[in-house]
């Protein structure tokens, strides 16, 4: 399997680390409540198709990726900066 | 026997090697198979199951019978195919499986007890009852089944991993290969060529056939030459491809030494990962068998494997040859033969209406052969005539072919299954299952020599084409371009055991049976039956055995299905996918600047993570370590010691936003930290528990310094970057880690400072608890930190790494003026036990900071990491156990760490767990022993008594609850 780090290029994922799902990104607010809470850090969908998961180039640049991947396919359709995004 | 004149072996010198410990010659070219059948020896093995003799079947990879183990001792390979096996001076071969020897195998009964022993025995038999089957048959049976044995001894032998990367893989030097490797590089595409066999050409090889207007294996070696000396081309020969992984990644065997009589240095196989834009599936076609009776006799041969000997090899198994086919492509066995000068007694074509392409021969269209004759070789054969007549005709050797299938494996390593082709009566590849992969030439099921050139040169095109290389196919060379015909054929009616897979011994009697008793799907079928689990995989015989299993469940062959090809191809050692991973290779190991000095003074080495740090500093007289640990720590309380903790992570982190950070990421406030300055501090994950704890320094007002535990500072590193980049990108600030970059030395005991005063460059002055700055050693910039660890008066100072060893050895030096001297790991552990200082003994991933008494350190002022969830019910209270110090009533009994607690006078079991210890230790300081432990509501608790049960070691002593701090709780020995 490759990655595509935007800052480093193609690489072998052994290069990378992975964490889970791209949820992770949408830190709730500390008031938002149990439920809230439970769901940013307990409840995962399990999906047969696209995801986007947490990558973190660990042995390049240092860099959390978001990788918009299949399940199924394993087909690897792009990969941002966790940065990048947040600034949109 | 050899014959004359043929094959491309290099006559004029002779090779020696032994075959179970007889000398036997050969000459360079050969395989292992063709001199061993050159010099009379059909037999090279014993079935898996049965015992039964078995002859070479193939001349390639494929091969289920000729097996061997090469070499001797560390250096033995078992299971290693005869036809893959180049011979060369001194190599060592034995025969396996069998017992005393090849040609009398005791276990060979087995074959009389053949109707006990059919589909699923294993499942049936091994389930038996009683002790007779225990004790007895299993082991029996056991020891009976089986292909060749590891040595036990160590592997001595060395192996490679490496990568590479291309625009075009091309899988397979035969026509197909040669040309799509050609049109690909002609075109300026970077390309790589695998080809399994040590020459290029493929079936030209093993053919007597002209490519444009030169023998095929002339044209094909030119082609190759071609190649080689192309700068955008590498060949890679002895290197078979063996799974096709996601993204364009291939795993490849090389073998790189193995045929070499001293290899030198290089590693016996290399494993190749290969990683390509695009890849080209050249991997031509297996030859099939057809059952009947006894066609597992030695001499019995794929038709095509037996023309590859005589005309590649110039060896054939005996004089007399009959040729047993389907298909028009056994007449070339039969036709090249008689060409050689051989007595062809038969070519029997199970087709009526088939023409004799073969020439002057006895030709039996219509006939089958449904048995053959002999024990260790091949005698004669029977054959039937349409009319049901029967003859027996003698001969030595028998060609089959069954037809041929293409070589599709890769092309569903990623789960597609190959789609079936009535015309050819054969599975093709599914194309497209594999990004960026296509077939060519007899892979996608194309046979015609002429048709496999021109696909080849097409399909390298067209990859090259779509990269964005002009491309232009290369020019095709004339060759045969025969159609190929057949009528399938999987088994011969008759009686006895007709056989498919050769290597796991199944008949087509196992599969019908398999059948009956209701394993109907194809994967439950070859479970049951074991069809196709061995080495080759059923290689010869998969198609074949589900076809019969189609017929008899009454079904279309596409939709009987196959089972699921996967990775590898061939198989691959162990030792080769993870070369270089054995021994000190497992880990990269990580030495301190002190480490040669420690060494010096034979301190033995611990592990933390993957640094190696000194348990202690033995001197003489010492008996054990426990005495030298007491000395060591006395010496921190009483004078000075040394300890080198350049192990714990150092991240530096800059810019005006770091105190904001770091008050993010740690529970307490660090934005209002002065320079010069340095604060404990805890981190927290997201779900509220401990991740990791350690001080930081701010250095300046943009400048601070971060220290993790040892075994946390990757996690740390990744945590940090992840809070930076996912949660608070807006902040200006930027960290790297630096822990490679310091040494660092702890200098404690009450004669620190004093140690301190005669070393540095200048006074230190008023230096408090917890302060922090730069100073000068011998004119280097170091930085000096007061903290501590072992509650002494202590400082750590860090200098750039390669000053560290000359550093370590100076304050060692002066330690010891003083009367003290390094300590390592086991007295700094007992010294922060006696502190009750956690460790990730004790933040284990399922203690809170409310369990180890930092609730307070929990700012109430801002938001961090963890907070919230900390907060959740359950994680504080008196349910929750707390950390406590344990010591013996009795101030003797045992403690020991991971033993559980229980009230007085409740029973020792799971549901009465108090809770548990986590460290414990003798502490010479106050000469008892001392634990840290989680106890429920244990702060509440202090004066308590416990029982403290440690199952595993059998040790229980009753214990008093106490502080966590055994030793100066008021801490004024390290603030005076
Ligand atoms: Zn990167």
């Amino acid at each position: 399997m490759r990655i595509t780090c935007p800052i480093c290029g193609t690489r072998d994922r052994r290069e990378f680390y992975y964490q889970g799902a791209a949820e992770a990104l949408h830190r709730p607010d500390p008031e938002a409540g149990e439920d809230a809470w439970d769901a940013y850090l307990h409840l995962r969908d399990n999906p047969a198709g696209r995801t986007q998961d947490l990558w973190y180039h660990e042995a390049g640049c240092g860099c959390w990726l978001v990788v918009d991947r299949d399940t199924v396919t394993h087909e690897i359709y792009g990969a941002t900066l966790v940065e990048a995004r947040h600034a949109d | 026997m050899r014959i004359e004149g043929r094959g491309r072996i290099d006559r004029t010198r002779e090779v020696k090697f032994l075959f179970d410990g007889v000398v036997r010659a050969g000459h360079p070219g050969d395989t292992l198979a063709s001199a061993l059948m050159a010099s009379g020896q059909m037999l090279m093995g014993r079935s898996f199951k049965y015992h039964r003799p078995r002859g070479v079947l193939t001349a390639g990879s494929e091969e289920p019978n000729a097996l061997v183990i090469t070499g001797h001792g560390g250096r033995a390979e078992p299971n290693r195919r005869a036809t893959m096996v180049e011979i060369h001076d001194g190599l060592e071969a034995r025969s396996q499986n069998r017992w005393p020897s090849l040609d009398f195998d005791i276990l060979s009964l087995n074959d009389r007890f053949a109707p006990f022993l059919g589909a699923g025995f294993y499942y049936k038999t091994f389930m038996g009852p009683g002790k007779t089957w225990e004790k007895l048959f299993e082991p029996l049976i056991r020891g009976a089944a089986g292909l060749g044995a590891l040595s036990g001894a160590p592997n001595a032998e060395t192996y490679e991993k490496a990568w590479a990367f291309c625009d075009v893989l091309v899988i397979g030097g035969g026509p197909a290969g040669l040309m799509a490797a050609l049109s690909a590089a002609r075109a300026g595409a970077d390309v790589i060529l695998c080809e399994e066999d040590r020459d290029f050409g493929g079936r030209l090889l093993a053919e007597d056939e002209q490519v444009g207007g030169q023998p095929g294996a002339d044209w094909a070696a030119a082609l190759a030459a071609e190649l080689a000396g192309m700068d955008n081309v590498r060949l890679m020969p002895r290197t078979t491809v063996t799974g096709a992984y996601d993204q364009g990644t291939y795993g490849a065997l090389e073998r790189s030494g193995q045929h070499l009589a001293e290899p030198g240095d290089l590693p016996r196989e290399c494993f190749w990962r290969i990683v390509a834009k695009r890849a080209v599936l050249c991997a031509g076609a297996l030859e099939r068998h057809i059952a009947f009776r006894d066609n597992d006799r030695p001499g019995v041969m794929m038709a095509g494997a037996l023309r590859a000997y005589l005309n590649r090899w110039g060896t054939v198994p005996g004089r007399q040859v009959a040729v047993f086919g389907n298909n028009d492509d056994a007449h070339r066995t039969a036709r090249d033969m008689a060409a050689a000068g051989l007595e062809v007694v038969a070519l029997v074509d199970s087709r009526h209406e088939a023409e004799n392409l073969a020439g002057d021969v006895p030709f039996y269209p219509g006939w089958q052969v449904t048995r053959a004759h002999g024990g260790s070789a091949l005698e004669a054969i029977s054959l039937r005539a349409p009319d049901g007549g029967e003859r027996r005709l003698a001969v030595q050797a028998l060609g089959v072919s069954g037809g041929w299938n293409p070589t599709l494996h890769l092309t569903c390593h990623q789960g597609a299954k190959p789609l079936w082709d009535d015309r050819i009566a054969a599975f093709v590849p599914p194309e497209g299952a594999v990004p960026g992969l296509t077939s060519a030439g007899a892979a996608r099921g194309s046979f015609s020599t002429a048709a496999c050139l021109r696909e080849g040169a097409e399909v390298g095109a067209e990859a090259a084409g779509a990269l964005g290389y002009a491309t232009t196919p290369a020019a095709l060379p004339e060759a045969e371009d025969a159609p190929y015909r057949l009528r399938r054929l999987w088994a011969v009616e008759g009686k006895g055991r007709a056989w498919l897979d050769f290597q796991n011994d199944v008949t087509v009697k196992d599969v019908k049976q398999a059948a009956q008793e209701n394993f109907r799907s194809v994967e439950h079928m070859k479970r049951y039956t074991t069809q196709g689990m061995a080495t080759d995989q059923g290689k010869t015989s998969s198609v074949a055995a589900l076809a019969i299993l189609a017929d008899v469940t009454g079904r279309a062959i596409p939709e009987t299905g196959t089972t699921t090809f996967r990775p590898p191809y061939t198989p691959v050692a162990i030792a080769a996918m993870g070369a270089g991973g054995e021994g000190p290779g497992f880990a990269p190991r990580r030495l301190t600047t002190s480490h040669a000095a420690s060494a010096a003074r034979r301190a033995p080495m611990i592990e933390a993570g993957l640094w190696y740090r000194p348990s202690y500093f033995p001197q003489k007289g010492e008996r054990d370590w426990q005495v030298a640990c007491d000395r060591e720590v006395r010496m921190v309380r009483n004078s000075v010691g040394i300890c080198d903790v350049s192990t714990l992570g150092k991240i530096e982190l800059q810019g005006p936003d770091v105190g904001r950070f770091l008050d993010f990421v740690y529970t307490n406030t660090f934005s209002t930290l002065k320079p010069g300055r340095v604060r404990y501090g805890l981190m927290l994950r997201e779900d509220g528990f401990v991740m990791d704890d350690g001080t930081t320094a701010r250095l300046d007002d943009n400048r601070w310094v971060m220290t993790t535990t040892t075994a946390a500072a990757g996690q740390v590193m990744r945590h940090l970057d992840w809070v930076h980049q996912a949660l608070m990108p807006q902040l200006d600030l930027r960290f790297a880690s630096v822990t490679e970059q310091w040494a660092q030395f702890a200098v404690a005991g009450p004669k620190s400072r004093e140690l301190l005063d005669g070393l540095l460059d200048a006074p230190l002055g008023d230096f408090p608890f917890m302060a922090c700055g730069p100073v000068s050693i011998g004119g280097i910039d170091a930085r000096l930190f007061r903290i501590s660890f072992s509650g002494e008066e202590a400082y750590e100072i860090a200098v750039p790494a390669r000053y560290g060893a000359s550093l370590f050895h100076e304050l060692v030096k002066r330690a010891e003026a003083l009367g003290g001297g390094p300590y390592g790991m086991e007295a700094l552990n007992v010294l922060r036990i006696e502190k009750g200082h956690i460790t990730h003994a004790e933040i284990h991933g399922r203690t809170t900071a409310f369990d180890c008494g930092f609730e307070r350190m929990v700012s109430a002022q801002k938001d961090c990491i963890g907070k919230t969830m900390a907060a959740r019910p359950g994680l504080t209270g008196p349910e929750r156990e707390q950390m406590v110090g344990l010591r013996p009533v009795d101030g003797l009994g045992r403690l020991t760490a991971g033993a559980f607690l229980f009230n007085e006078g409740d029973p020792a079991d799971r549901i009465h767990a108090q809770g548990y210890t986590t460290s414990a230790c003798h502490s010479p300081t106050l000469g008892l022993p001392l634990a840290l432990g989680f106890l429920r509501n244990g702060r509440a608790r202090h004066g308590e008594r416990v029982r403290m049960v440690d199952h595993l070691r059998g040790v229980e002593t009753l214990c008093e609850v106490t502080d966590p701090v055994a030793y100066d709780p008021e801490g004024g020995r390290l603030r005076d």
